[in-house]
């Protein structure tokens, strides 16, 4: 078992107008085989705490820790992060120039796995899980992301997620602009890698709509930077009915 | 990433007919706003191709540019010119302006036995069996070049391959004259490698027979020092087909412009380029596709990359679809990646077309970056930086590189753009 550990972590960015804090202090420890869900109104911070795990040169972190079984993610780089098990999908994944989708997955493979991956067996661990996400076969030789619509590029995030099998996967609202099936094929796709490789997930959303589907222990409420609350799958329900209006009126 | 499509001024953009069929444009507006009688096109093609004496006017239409074998009928550069504005003169190492009286890089054929090789006097007949200057440095080329190369492929012949070695040995401004001969019918792949060091002012002709097919390379893999202005013109006769890939990515200031003419029906004219800028580099690449007859097809794809503070490509691409070029099908486009920030890509496509009953006709330019959310993309998922920056240049390029048939040739470009690559990662 493995354990992500965030301690008091305060992160800011550098804007025109100066610098800005966005994470106002987060601690958060989520083990392998567990499912978190961090929920929270836009621009309060989700992405940020997302991309500061995988270590994207935007965020300066100017307190706190972030430890993998003890070792410290922040001494990393961003492909050490990957590396040592952390898989960030993204919320809005970037589209690569002149890179086939079969060429990244094999190099991107290769790197964390260390080694190549045997070509028969690869190719065909491919070919299924693509099918199994409803990705057309002729994906594969098309450049990573490019000209793909914003559900295709969430499903290929989730591809990744299948093929490197990482302790910990970050989901950064993965469930936004998808249809009721698209929805479902991606959710099935977490819901494989966390059975078969016993993954932590952190799934960011805004919506509680994937919960039907992927199903958290812990439900984190995201306020301003910070956590506001948390609790079991219930919350996860209030905010259903609720919505987020009453944090937003007590910070008021 | 993100694409800029170069904007073109109206007067370059000049259409016949307000509706062609299959007519293609990526980004831009062209409006038919001359009409072809106002048109400083008008008779243009009537002013091309002249020996001597300096026929043409000087507008800014393709066609009606000055030719001539006499250096004495160009002005003398300012590097204001339109063809000159990018560039830097100082650095041409007196090409256009000194008489080039250094020795010529020596030339050295390799290949299958099938081509054969000669050299005749500057005088002969042969010379200017496809070319004529059309710029000041290459009409100084012309008038002291004192001998030319002549490779001849001959009728019928089939899988000829030629490798003509051209190597710099001397840092003195010289000249040098080559004529390919692709005869009736044959079939044949050329090499022209660039290598060494020189100050060098080239014409290139390539005769391209009736149903020839020839594939030429030219690759200028030049030390760092090198200045080489190469103007390589082809004829293309009817039922031929011209493949001309143009590799450049050593010396110090490179400027290649191939120039193609149908001249006989049902041919084809491919035009490719790869090109890799490093810091301080300036590598130039003006083409013009000529649809001077009925019923050809060009295609032209150049693809650069870029990094390093004052790397500077230089792409223009001149496609001209003449009044009696019917049944004209053609598409060209530059793509340039830029891979560091203090590089430029300069890129200009000008389509003119007059006439409305063509196939189609379409040109793109893209200038992209790769940028810091690719290489976070990339090691997101585990693949160092190096890694990263590879993947997306090799992927880039290899379009051009695959259209290379030769196979030891294909594995030399892609350990020459591994190094280059790796000057930039220290
Ligand atoms: N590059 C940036 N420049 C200025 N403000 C930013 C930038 N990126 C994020 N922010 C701000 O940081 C806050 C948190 O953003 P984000 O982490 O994307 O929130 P969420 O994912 O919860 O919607 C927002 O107020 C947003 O406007
Ligand atoms: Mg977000």
């Amino acid at each position: 078992m493995s354990t992500l550990e965030i301690k008091d972590l305060h992160v800011s960015i550098d804007t025109e107008q100066g610098e800005k804090e966005i994470l106002k202090g987060v601690t958060l420890t989520i083990k392998t085989g567990e499912t978190h869900a961090i929920m929270g109104p836009n621009g309060s911070g989700k992405s940020t705490l997302a991309s500061t795990i995988a270590g994207h040169p935007r965020y300066n972190v100017t307190s706190g820790s972030i430890t993998l079984d003890g070792e410290d993610v922040l001494e990393m780089s961003v492909d050490e992060r990957a590396k040592a098990g952390l898989f960030l999908a993204m919320q809005y994944p970037v589209e690569v120039p002149g890179v086939t989708m079969t060429n990244f997955l094999r190099t991107a493979k290769t790197a964390i796995d260390g080694e190549a991956p045997k070509l028969r067996t690869w190719t065909k661990d491919v070919k299924e899980a693509m099918s199994k996400l409803k990705i057309d076969a002729d994906f594969a030789g098309r450049n990573v992301n490019e000209g793909f619509s914003g559900g295709e590029k969430k499903r290929v995030e989730i591809l990744q997620l299948e093929l490197f099998k990482p302790k910990f996967a970050v989901l950064d609202e993965t469930d936004s602009g998808l249809d009721v099936d698209a929805l479902k094929v991606v959710s099935e796709g977490v819901n494989r890698a966390q059975d078969e490789n016993e993954m932590g997930t952190l799934l960011i959303t805004h919506y509680t709509r994937i919960l039907r589907y992927i199903k958290p222990e812990f439900v984190h409420v995201f306020v301003d930077g910070r956590v506001a609350e948390q609790g079991g799958p219930e919350l996860a329900d209030r905010l259903e009915e609720e919505g987020y209006d009453r944090y937003l009126n007590v910070k008021a | 990433m993100s694409e800029t499509t170069t904007h073109i001024p109206a007067e370059k953009a000049r259409i016949g007919a307000p509706s062609i069929p299959g007519f293609t444009e990526e980004g831009e507006d062209l409006s038919p706003i001359n009409d072809n009688d106002s048109s400083p096109l008008a008779g243009a093609s009537t002013k091309a191709h002249s020996h001597g004496g300096g026929v043409g006017v000087p507008d800014s239409s393709r066609a009606g540019r000055l030719t001539s074998t006499n250096v004495d009928d160009f002005a003398k550069l300012t590097g204001r010119e339109e063809d000159w504005r990018f560039t830097p003169l100082k650095r041409l190492k007196g090409l256009h302006s000194d008489d080039l009286t250094g020795a010529a890089p020596k030339i050295e054929l390799a290949g299958n036995g099938i081509a054969k090789l000669s050299v005749v006097p500057a005088g002969d007949a042969l010379n200017g069996v496809a070319h004529t200057p059309d710029d000041r440095v290459s009409a100084n080329a012309w008038k002291f070049a004192s001998e030319t190369h002549v490779v001849t492929i001959p009728k019928n012949a089939e899988g000829a391959n030629a490798t003509l070695r051209i190597t710099g040995e001397s840092p003195a401004a010289a000249a040098q004259h080559l004529i390919v001969v692709a005869e009736e019918n044959s079939e044949a792949t050329v090499v022209l490698d660039h290598v060494g060091s020189a100050v060098l002012a080239q014409n290139v002709e390539f005769d391209v027979q009736a149903n020839a097919r020839l594939t030429v390379i030219s690759l200028q893999a030049w030390e760092d020092d090198a200045v080489h202005a190469s103007s390589q013109q082809a004829l293309v006769a009817a039922g031929a087909s011209f493949k001309h890939i143009v590799v450049s990515f050593g010396g110090d200031l490179v400027r290649v412009n191939p120039s193609a003419r149908f001249t006989g029906e049902r041919a084809e004219i491919e035009l490719y380029g790869l090109y890799f800028a490093d810091a301080g580099q300036h590598l130039e690449h003006r083409l013009f596709v000529d649809h001077a007859v009925a019923n050809c097809k060009s295609n032209v794809l150049y693809k650069g990359a870029l990094q390093g503070k004052d790397a500077h490509t230089v792409w223009v691409g001149d496609v001209l679809i003449q009044k009696a070029a019917v049944g004209t099908d053609s598409y060209e486009a530059n793509r340039n990646l830029v891979l560091t920030d203090g590089a430029r890509a300069d890129s200009v496509p000008n389509l003119e077309i007059e006439t409305g009953l063509i196939d189609g006709a379409g040109h793109a330019s893209t200038t992209g970056r790769f940028d810091d959310e690719h290489l976070f993309y990339l090691m997101a998922r585990g693949i160092d930086e190096k890694t990263a920056r590879r993947l997306v240049v090799r992927g880039f390029l290899n379009e051009i590189v695959q259209q290379i048939g030769d196979e030891a040739l294909q594995e030399r470009l892609t350990d020459t753009i591994e190094e280059e690559l790796a000057a930039t990662e220290n």
